[in-house]
This record gives C-alpha cells, sequence and structure tokens, in this order.
C-alpha cells in the first residue's frame, strides 16, 4: 500500500508504539498525586514529555506547554479562555480564508458568544495570503490574529513571522495553527515570537488523542481555566476555588501520560533523523511529484504558492475527486478527498474539492511513480 | 423481469470481470451514460447532500408505479445510480419497500453503502424509499 494521506495522520514508528504499551505495562498510575513509587515514575515520565515538547518547538518555560487533545482543543481553548479575558463587543478577529474548520469555527463561536465580527484575509489565485489586505485589517478593534502556518490543503507555507510580527506592531496577539507545520519545518516559536502555537501528536508521528498548546507565560496566566475539575485546581471550597499554576491551570482531569510520553518518543524519532533533513527531502519529493504530475495530460495542481510545504492537491480534467479517489484506493493508494475540512477555501476557488497526496518522511520516490501510474491508468477510463 | 431477477443479473454483468479495476470501468461506462436529469429537478429540493458527491432524485406516481430519475456529480455514484434506477423505478411503492437490494454487496459495491461513506447513496435508497411509503399513502 501506498499511504499519502499524512497530512490526515501519520503512521506510527514501532517505538512509539511500543512506548504505549510499555507505559501501560510499566508506568502506568496517575500522576501528580500519588505518594507512592508507581506514580511519582509516571508524573516525572509526564513531565519529562512536557520538557521535550518545550524543546521540540524551543518554548522558554515547560509551564508553558499545556497538553490537550489535539490542535482542535488548543484553539478551542484559547478561543474560550482568551476570548472571557480579552474579548467584548464589537471586537473583531482576524483568520485567514485558507483555515482548516477547526480554525474558524471555534472563533465564529466567540463572535456569537460576544457579538464580536470575523475577518478573513484573502489569498490569491496561486494560494498566497495577500499582505496588504492582511495589514489593513489590523485595526484597533481587532484582539486576535489565528493562522495556518501550513495549508492543509494547498500546503502554503504562510510568512507567519512577518505576519506575526505586524501584528505585534499594532498591539494583536498571534495564534499559529501547527498542525501542518509541525511535522515538515522546525518551529522555533521564540524566533516567530508567536503568542499561541497549536499542534496534534498524531500528524508527528505520535498517537491520537494528544495535542499540544504552547502559551506565553504572561499571557497564558492572564487567561481563565478553560475546564473545571481535578488537577486545574489548588483549594477546593464552596466558598471559593482557587486554581493552579502554569501549566496544570489549563489541564482539567487526569492527563493523558500514557500519550504525552509516547509523544515525546515520536518527537525523538523525528529529532533524531533531524526536521532539516526532512523537510530537505520532503521538499524534493513534493518537486518530483510536481513536476511528474504535470506531464498528465489534463493534471491541474491546486495551490502554486512559491513556499509549499509536503501537500499536493489537484484535479485530473474534469474528473471529480471523489472517482479519482476511490480508484485510486482500489490500486491501493491512499489519498484524501473532498473540501478537506476547508470549505470556505474550496469555495475561494471556485472548485467542489481537490485530490490531494500528502507526504511524510517515509515516502518514497517509487511511490511517487506509483502515484502517477495510477492517475494515468484513471485518466483513461473516463 | 421481477426485481430479484434484474438484481441476479447486474450481478451476472459483474462476475464477469476478476478485476477491480474492470468492474470500475463498467460502473463508469454506466454512469457516462445514465440520462441526464432534467434540470428543473437539480435544485435543493430534490438535493442529497454527502460529505464526498452529491445525489439529485427525482420521483413520480404514474398509473401505480414510481418512476424514478437521478442523477450525480461523481461519474462512479451515477453508475451506481443507474443500477439503483434499473432495478426500483417503474416498480410499486409496495415492491420498493419490500426489496432486499442484495446486489450491491453481491458485486462488491457494499462499501460505498456505509453510512460512514457519506457519498449520498445511502441517504439516496432512504429517500427512495420514503417516496415509496408516501405515493402508497395517497394511492390508499
Amino acid at each position: 500500500m501506498v499511504y499519502l494521506d499524512n497530512g490526515a495522520t501519520t503512521q506510527k514508528p514501532r517505538r512509539v508504539v511500543e512506548r504505549i504499551e510499555n507505559g501501560y505495562y510499566e508506568c502506568n498510575a496517575n500522576i501528580h498525586r500519588g505518594v507512592h513509587f508507581l506514580s511519582q515514575r509516571a508524573t516525572d515520565a509526564h513531565e519529562a514529555a512536557r520538557e521535550r515538547v518545550r524543546r521540540f518547538i524551543n518554548a522558554g518555560s515547560a509551564s508553558e506547554v499545556i497538553f490537550t487533545r489535539g490542535t482542535t482543543e488548543s484553539i478551542n481553548l484559547v478561543a474560550f479562555s482568551f476570548g472571557e479575558a480579552f474579548c467584548h463587543e464589537g471586537d473583531e478577529i482576524v483568520v485567514s480564508v485558507m483555515e482548516h474548520h477547526s480554525n474558524i469555527v471555534p472563533w465564529q463561536m466567540l463572535c456569537e458568544r460576544k457579538n464580536m465580527k470575523l475577518k478573513v484575509i484573502p489569498m490569491n489565485d496561486s494560494g498566497e495570503l495577500l499582505l496588504e489586505d492582511y495589514k489593513a485589517l489590523l485595526t484597533p478593534k481587532v484582539r486576535l490574529v489565528s493562522i495556518a502556518h501550513v495549508s492543509n490543503v494547498l500546503g502554503t507555507v504562510n510568512p507567519v513571522g512577518d505576519m506575526i510580527k505586524l501584528a505585534h506592531e499594532a498591539g494583536i496577539r498571534v495564534l499559529v495553527d501547527g498542525a501542518q507545520s509541525a511535522p515538515h519545518i522546525r518551529v522555533d516559536v521564540r524566533a516567530l515570537d508567536a503568542d499561541f502555537f497549536a499542534f496534534s501528536g498524531h500528524k508527528v508521528y505520535g498517537p491520537t488523542g494528544i495535542g499540544v498548546l504552547y502559551g506565553k507565560a504572561e499571557l497564558l496566566n492572564q487567561l481563565p481555566p478553560y475546564q473545571g475539575g481535578g488537577e486545574m485546581i489548588d483549594q477546593v471550597h464552596f466558598e471559593k476555588t482557587t486554581y493552579n499554576v502554569l501549566p496544570y491551570k489549563f489541564e482539567a482531569g487526569t492527563p493523558d501520560f500514557i500519550g504525552s510520553t509516547a509523544l515525546s518518543e515520536a518527537l525523538d524519532f523525528v529529532d533524531e533523523i533531524g526536521l532539516e533533513r526532512i523537510e530537505t527531502y520532503e521538499n524534493s519529493l513534493l518537486e518530483y511529484a510536481t513536476q511528474e504530475m504535470l506531464k498528465i495530460q489534463g493534471m491541474k495542481i491546486i495551490g502554486t504558492a512559491a513556499d509549499k510545504s509536503a501537500v499536493l492537491s489537484f484535479l485530473l480534467g474534469d474528473i471529480h475527486p471523489f472517482d479519482v479517489g476511490t480508484l485510486l484506493d482500489h490500486l491501493g493508494i491512499a489519498v484524501r478527498t473532498g473540501h478537506h475540512c476547508a470549505q470556505p477555501l474550496v469555495d475561494r476557488l471556485g472548485i467542489d474539492g481537490t485530490v490531494r497526496a500528502s507526504f511524510a518522511l517515509y515516502n518514497t520516490f517509487e511511490e511517487v511513480d506509483v502515484l502517477v501510474a495510477g492517475l494515468k491508468r484513471i485518466k483513461n477510463m473516463f | 423481469m421481477t426485481i430479484n431477477e434484474i438484481q441476479d443479473e447486474i450481478i451476472e454483468e459483474f462476475e464477469v470481470f476478476d478485476d477491480w479495476m474492470d468492474k470500475y470501468q463498467l460502473l463508469i461506462d454506466m454512469g457516462n451514460s445514465l440520462e441526464p436529469l432534467d434540470e428543473q429537478y437539480k435544485t435543493p429540493q430534490f438535493l442529497i447532500e454527502g460529505c464526498q458527491s452529491r445525489v439529485w432524485v427525482h420521483a413520480d406516481f404514474v398509473g401505480g408505479n414510481v418512476i424514478l430519475q437521478a442523477e450525480s456529480d461523481t461519474v462512479i455514484v451515477k453508475g451506481i445510480v443507474t443500477l439503483l434506477l434499473r432495478v426500483l423505478s417503474g416498480r410499486t411503492p409496495q415492491e420498493i419497500l419490500d426489496t432486499d437490494l442484495y446486489f450491491i454487496e453481491r458485486i462488491g459495491l457494499k462499501e460505498h453503502l456505509s453510512p460512514t461513506r457519506s457519498n449520498g447513496l445511502v441517504s439516496m435508497i432512504k429517500q427512495i424509499r420514503n417516496y415509496a411509503l408516501a405515493f402508497k399513502l395517497t394511492a390508499q
């Protein structure tokens, strides 16, 4: 089988799966509360994982790393807590036209709750954000900009560093949705000066159900908790409850300590290979695939930004993406088809959807050849 | 021919092919030759929106029989729609309600009818049965 649906989720290295197994067999006890040996061991592993994530994104402190269920929950957390702390009627949130639904809907919900407006950064036909329009959107009404680092449909790498700088000059905070960048590009949250950065474990060769929200401590300290319960409290009395310090304030309930340690293993795996090497290799794969695909008559690549990551969306003549995906599946090639949870983007492009091949570090040039041969065969069937 | 005789005929037509891609070629050819749905019926009223594809279904009740017309935006779904119309169109409401559509599984297209597949086909069959039920009640 040729697996080219890595933008949706990645396959797992054996060591990550073994770490999960080992976690349950050797290191399973609820953390941060037990006086016993096993609890301490599990707690240490969980906190070591937090430190591992800190290193991966170069955060200033491990207390700025909050474990969530994934990018979606991370964004929802900010939409709620930042919204409660800083947003009022008439304020605005800025997103871009190429966002995943997970970086649109939480803001729409906030806007509805607080009677605010959602503003949208447009793009050109290549799939690049229009920075002049972006600048014009940065008015004093804007509380937060939330943008994808890499588009899950187009592969566009957005110039988030510059965009953050522009927002900060206007006194506006920025959240970067790193779901599609963390597996492919070296992320340094301090160099970017991102206020928030979110990513998912399962897209970085880690397990499903664990993700990360990075936030600047000075900012996180000003936000109210997202959910209430165990772990996130300091003192609970019926008269008054006080909250725990960072990062625990945002981690209600028993944390996914098995998931966090397996994510840590996945990040070791990625860093041992090296993100710079991964990026170089994946880019050459993308370049080769683009070049070979364009040899197929009627092939249209969707997303031709100058700076792209390992995502290749396309249309094969006027054949419906569903038909292409169904037939590729029968040829043993897994791709994604449809609107990729980015309907506003697909609407903007004036199409019904795309076929998307998305690459990971384990994909090969031979697999690209198999894809191209499959597409040629499919084309002749219509 | 009875409904089941038509279902058996379709099964035979597909059994000739061992290779999956040949079965799909047949489906694509059928889809391509499906008569387009009258534009007046390609409206939201007759649309069944799937996550991956769209299907429009229109039903008439003529002389005690349900006459079905349908179309999809994808050729493979159109092929399956062609087969469904061949089996169900022109039948009485009771026949439609009583039919077990076993041919779909037998020709290996069951995956397209899984509720999670979201290509509109499951909803389309449900919609055809709803039409049949409504016509049956009107006729009584």
